[in-house]
């Protein structure tokens, strides 16, 4: 874009500039405030809660230590990292063929398959119907209640479908000819291709699972099933900690700090994955969005 | 190739459809979906006569039109902030935190607002307290507990939401404001008669995709973030077919309720749709 300095731009860009900073301010503030709180030594925090700042010498990581301490903690980890893969390679599984069948026009029953498809995504009855179905399959206290139900999503499919269509269609034809069948097709000629969208994709889908609280809150009841978000909860909406941490009464952290170190652990995988869930998922969200 | 995914949407999607007949029957477990008494529309009456229905209607919609009233022009005007700015690595900066909350779950978003919003010690009670105030306990007051919800949905959602602006703003052709620069044009008049129009489409697509979900009000926020004082305020019409449902067995009347909002909400996403294609020439689905 042409940047004319003039005074009334610069005035502008001042304006911008503030407009930016505030949004900047006020989403990392509270992020800045869970992070001090979790670091935040008992006998500062109990001189009148967390500082807006801590001196260097003072952060200690007392919090973590103690939930990291108990076996309740590290096993909601395990849960969570199982449902993620889990439910993550089922939905791809799942996901795949059905946009490549669909991608191909030529399919017969197209239509009629992709109606089916679309009015689920259309009509949904609701959380008791699949509620039941659930406990009638006896799923409940496993972790396929979790992952079966939402396995594959509709959006997503679509997503992958318009993917698979942009490919030319002399790939498949070319393989065809040779003697592939369709899954060697799709196995050897398009996924080597598709590797931005699985990406993308696979991220949507582990996103979900990771952050997924209230379905374990429905289906789970055997703690040693917990996943994180879960046992998050109960450790945000509970007033005594002795059931979640190694209490330690001499060298104790306060109820805040557990709650923000919690908090954190639950994030941190995401932290982790954040630069390229950033990056795919803005590509993603446009590639559903911008159609034809 | 595709058959284990057709089982899957004939199980897990239409198995659900089949299941919500029990909306017009009188559901005992014992005698299963099939085998339960018909009781006709008496599910959808007692939930239309009943005291709870207005209140959980005006809390959904309350809920639901706030965050689209509020939501579309915020994530606007930052989506222009974003496009205007000359610097490069502070846009980039900015938009990167910006989209962070969007990844977090309400759960994690509900430990991060006990650090600010919390009685005890959260950072705005403790500035409250510094003024000589009261500390005040926003997530279980009646009178708080709905700005609380909005506020913390804009706080997650509007830097995610500025995406598909942004990708209309770049599609701008940049000789339009080249013209508009050399014409004489201001920085405002460059955004109210190149930008706004620019990126119209897609305000009124979001606009009519958000009308067609007015009834989601947000169920997994609410979910976590409510509690029995705020109920008044606060119970929506998917926590409220929780309750009933799960909780107090009322199997028949809860997938009556959920029907209800299933049919509204297929009726209004058509609607929306017909709405788009005429308006935009862009369909929703």
């Amino acid at each position: 874009m042409v940047q004319v300095r003039t005074r009334d731009a610069l005035a502008f860009q001042a304006l911008v500039a503030v407009i930016l900073l505030i949004v900047l301010i006020a989403i990392i503030l509270p992020l800045w405030r869970v992070i001090v709180t979790a670091f935040t030594p008992l006998d500062v925090y109990t001189r009148g809660g967390a500082p807006l700042f801590l001196a260097p010498g003072q952060w200690t990581a007392e919090a973590f230590r103690q939930l990291l301490g108990h076996p309740l903690f590290p096993r909601a980890m395990l849960n969570s990292v199982i449902i993620t893969l889990a439910g993550t390679a089922l939905s791809l599984v799942l996901t795949v063929p059905l946009a490549y069948g669909l991608s191909s026009h030529a399919l017969p029953g197209r239509n009629g398959i992709m109606l089916m498809i679309l009015f689920t995504f259309l009509f949904n009855p609701g959380l008791i119907p699949v509620y039941l179905l659930v406990t009638k399959l006896g799923l409940t206290n496993s972790f396929w209640a979790i992952i079966l139900p939402p396995a594959v999503g509709v959006t997503n499919t679509l997503v992958m479908m318009r993917f698979f269509e942009g490919l030319p269609e002399e790939l498949r034809e070319a393989a065809r000819m040779d003697g592939a069948n369709e899954l060697q097709v799709l196995w050897h000629v398009i996924l080597p291709l598709s590797k931005p969208i699985l990406l993308t994709i696979g991220l949507f889908y582990s996103v979900y699972f990771w952050n997924e609280f209230f379905t374990p809150i429905l289906y789970l009841t055997d703690r040693d099933l917990m996943p994180l978000p879960v046992l998050l909860r109960n450790i945000l909406i509970s007033a005594s900690f002795n059931e979640y941490v190694e209490y330690d009464a001499f060298s104790s952290a306060s109820l805040e700090s557990l709650k923000s170190a919690a908090v954190l652990l639950t994030m941190l995988p995401m932290l982790l994955v954040y630069p390229w869930i950033q990056r795919y998922f803005t590509k993603g969200s446009l590639l559903g969005a911008v159609k034809e | 190739m595709m058959a284990p995914t057709l089982l899957y949407f004939l199980i897990f999607r239409y198995g659900p459809l089949w299941n919500a007949q029990i909306a017009f029957k009188d559901f005992r477990p014992l005698l299963g979906v099939w085998g339960s008494p018909w009781a006709g529309l008496q599910n959808f009456a007692s939930f239309f006569n009943s005291f709870y229905f207005e209140e959980l209607i005006s809390n959904t919609l309350f809920f639901s039109v706030t965050k689209l009233v509020l939501g579309i022009p915020l994530a606007v005007i930052l989506a222009l902030a974003l496009h205007e700015t000359w610097f490069a690595r502070y846009r980039t900066v900015v938009q990167t935190m910006a989209y962070l909350p969007h990844f977090l779950s309400w759960v994690v978003m509900f430990g991060v607002m006990l650090t600010v919003l919390s009685p005890n010690n959260g950072l705005i009670n403790q500035v409250i307290e510094l003024l000589g105030g009261r500390p005040i306990a926003f997530l279980t007051s009646p009178e708080w507990f709905r700005q609380v919800v909005v506020l913390s949905d804009l706080w997650k959602e509007t830097g995610w939401s500025t995406i598909l602006y942004l990708a209309a703003l770049l599609a701008i052709s940049p000789n339009l404001y080249e013209a508009a620069t050399v014409d004489g044009a201001s920085h405002l008049q460059r955004i109210r008669h190149i930008s706004l129009p620019g990126i119209l489409p897609v305000i009124v697509l979001v606009t009519l995709l958000r009308l067609g979900h007015i009834l989601e009000a947000g169920f997994n926020q609410i979910f976590v973030l409510y509690s029995v004082p705020v109920y008044s305020v606060g119970d929506i019409i998917d926590t409220w077919v929780y309750r009933q449902g799960v909780l107090q067995f009322q199997f028949s009347l809860a997938t009556a309720v959920g029907l209800f909002k299933g049919v509204v909400g297929l009726i209004l996403i058509l609607v929306a749709n017909r709405l788009s294609k005429r308006m935009t020439e862009l369909p929703l689905f």
